[in-house]
């Protein structure tokens, strides 16, 4: 793979998220990647490390105050642009989207940048991915947790055994059209309601 | 009757978004027919941004910023229209205690007088060793950072060689302050009285004190939407004209703090808006200072989009050498605002609706009832705290006789 001279400087608090950008651009050939988590001292690190490419996260609250050092040009000596190009309406939009934001130095030829652009908003979207499927196991783990404690409920309450109570509430669910997590949570709270110990 | 307008508007966790706020929760959106989403933002850029890519319609934004991208000072600059303010006043200086202590010392009160305590500023500036005092403040298109360099030019203080000044987002104010990383900031509500009550600082001056009825945030529209939804943008005019009325209710006060208090809006207690919204501010060591007219959102056509504060904040552009004076970029700074947008969504409404579209700033001393269609109108007390006065006929002169006092 040819290497890339582009210094790159990726600002994410994230950190998970950020050495996903990190290595994505590492893997495009872009060795000369820094990543900054914390927004403290930005300015001397940026005359440090004097990039051509500045990718940032939208969620960093900080964006208002980097700019303000790009027009200051104190710490970076040539002017900023944003994005790619500005009438490059579909990038900025992807980008927008994705939740990052990317400021380039003036002069600097588009088609250098693009790929760079291109490469955050990916990593960025399947960051978003892998945080969906983590809400998700989340959720599904907290599911088998109700249901396990309405089946012990079932159990205690009706002396049946644990495959017993478990099928009792999916023939509940299936006959009334809804899902075991439902019945299994409507038991739990109808319970937690009944307990003169536990209502609130 | 009429059809759904769906308008999506960016905001940020300040008091001023309350027309926004109440707009959509009293149900005055709903009532014109709008179908109105908010939706919270971390910074003025992102704000700005989405705008530019028609993700936002319109948003809560501040009052100079439309007009610094339409001069094309920002990096992303969409074409934006400046068709209402949503309010006067609402901001404060807050400096630390260790500061207040010192200006205390050098003759400044709690009374906030922007001259007193600027002079007692200027005292401690001059005899400080050391390192020069830092002042955040949110935005360099900003309300905020242009009064802050007013008040202190006045004073004696050049804001770029005596003290220096930094950008910070406004929650995170009340905190640089307490671990000394400032010396004071300028912000809206509830970050001063949020500095106050932690104990880290004390309210210096307000902006009602450095320029009275002045603008702070503005409703910014994308320009390109609402040349293509005039009907919209009319329509979300009126429900934000209601909502100034119910805003401006003191009987409304307590619900309009617990309404902005919701986690989804300012998400902060109800304790720190109260201040604001009564204008009784706690300024610091158990005192507190009662400001009339801290916070306007109705009364003194407070929603009316001057052409002449627009002018006004392009003149402190050129002072502080943000963008050069000629007359293309005065035509764009004047073109921004928008009162003929204003006049002609909210004349079926009846309400006052001033005949000029700019005025001389300073020229009223009192309350004072001017020319209007509708209903009567009352304007002022207006004005800059050191005695000065803008005249938008005299932009020019304006702008020489501050780059002369600079000693350019």
């Amino acid at each position: 793979m040819k290497s890339h001279t582009l210094a790159v400087l990726v600002i994410d608090e994230n950190r998970i998220r950020a050495s996903i950008i990190e290595a994505g651009l590492r893997e495009a050939g872009y060795e000369n990647v820094t990543i900054v988590h914390d927004i403290n001292g930005i300015a001397r690190r940026i005359s440090e490390i004097n990039p051509d490419v500045i990718v940032i996260d939208l969620e960093n609250p900080n964006r208002d105050m980097l700019e303000n050092m790009f027009q200051l040009s104190r710490s970076v000596k040539r002017p900023i642009a944003m994005f790619v190009d500005r009438s490059d309406e579909a990038s900025i939009e992807a980008a927008v989207d994705a939740g990052v934001s990317a400021y380039i130095v003036d002069g600097l030829k588009q088609e250098r940048v693009r790929p760079i652009l291109k490469m955050a908003i990916s990593r960025f979207n399947a960051f978003a991915r892998l945080n969906r499927e983590l809400e998700e196991t989340r959720g599904e783990l907290e599911n088998r947790k109700v249901i396990d404690r309405a089946k012990g409920l079932l159990m205690k309450s009706r002396g049946i055994s644990e495959e017993m109570a478990y099928a009792l509430m999916r023939k509940t669910a299936m006959n009334q059209n809804r899902k075991i997590i439902d019945i299994a949570q409507s038991l739990v709270t109808a319970i937690g309601l009944l307990d003169p110990g536990e209502n609130v | 009757m009429t059809q759904n307008h769906e308008i999506v508007a960016g905001f940020l966790p300040l008091l001023d978004s309350a027309l926004l706020v109440i707009a959509k929760e009293k149900g005055f959106a709903e009532a014109e027919a709008i179908d109105l989403r908010l939706v919270r933002e971390v910074s003025w850029a992102n704000i700005r941004d989405r705008l530019a890519v028609s993700r936002y319609n319109v948003a809560h934004m501040l009052a100079p910023m439309p007009i610094a991208c339409n001069l094309g000072l920002t990096p992303l600059a969409p074409k934006m229209i400046v068709p209402m303010a949503l309010g006067l006043g609402g901001n404060a200086v807050t400096v630390s205690s260790a500061l207040w202590t010192e200006m205390a010392a050098a003759g400044a009160s709690d009374d906030l007088d922007a001259g007193r305590n600027g002079k007692a500023l200027h005292k401690v500036v001059v005899g400080r060793p050391g390192r020069p005092l830092r002042f955040a403040v949110v935005h360099p298109h900003s309300g905020h950072n242009y009064e802050l360099r007013y008040w202190l030019a006045a004073s004696g203080i050049d804001p770029d060689r005596d003290i220096e000044i930094i950008i910070l987002p406004p929650p995170e104010m009340p905190d640089a302050l307490g671990a000394g990383q400032i010396d004071g900031y300028c912000v809206g509500e509830p970050w001063n009285t949020a500095g106050v009550v932690s104990g880290k600082g004390h309210i210096a001056t307000v902006k009602a004190a450095i320029w009275k009825s002045s603008p702070e945030k503005v409703l910014g529209a994308n320009a390109g939407w609402a040349d293509d939804h005039p009907d919209a943008m009319a329509a979300l005019l009126r429900a934000l004209y209601r909502s100034a009325i119910w805003c401006s209710d003191p009987q409304n006060r307590e619900t309009l703090a617990s309404t902005l208090a919701k986690p989804a809006y300012i998400g902060r207690p109800v304790d720190w808006l109260l201040p604001a919204l009564s204008g009784d501010l706690q300024v610091g060591g158990g005192q507190i200072t009662s400001v009339k007219d801290f916070f306007v959102p109705r009364g003194k056509a407070a929603t009316f989009p001057w052409k002449s504060h627009a002018l006004w904040f392009y003149t402190q552009m050129v002072r502080w050498g943000q963008v050069v004076h000629d007359e293309g970029n005065e035509t764009i700074a004047r073109n921004t605002y928008r009162p003929d947008i204003y006049r002609t969504a909210l004349q079926p409404l009846g309400v006052p609706l001033p005949g000029a579209s700019a005025k001389v700033e300073g020229a009223l001393r009192v309350e004072t009832p001017v020319g209007s269609t509708g209903a009567s109108l009352t304007l002022g007390p207006d004005g800059f705290f050191d005695g000065g006065l803008f005249d938008p006929d005299k932009i020019d002169a304006y702008i020489e006789a501050q780059r002369a006092a600079k000693g350019d």
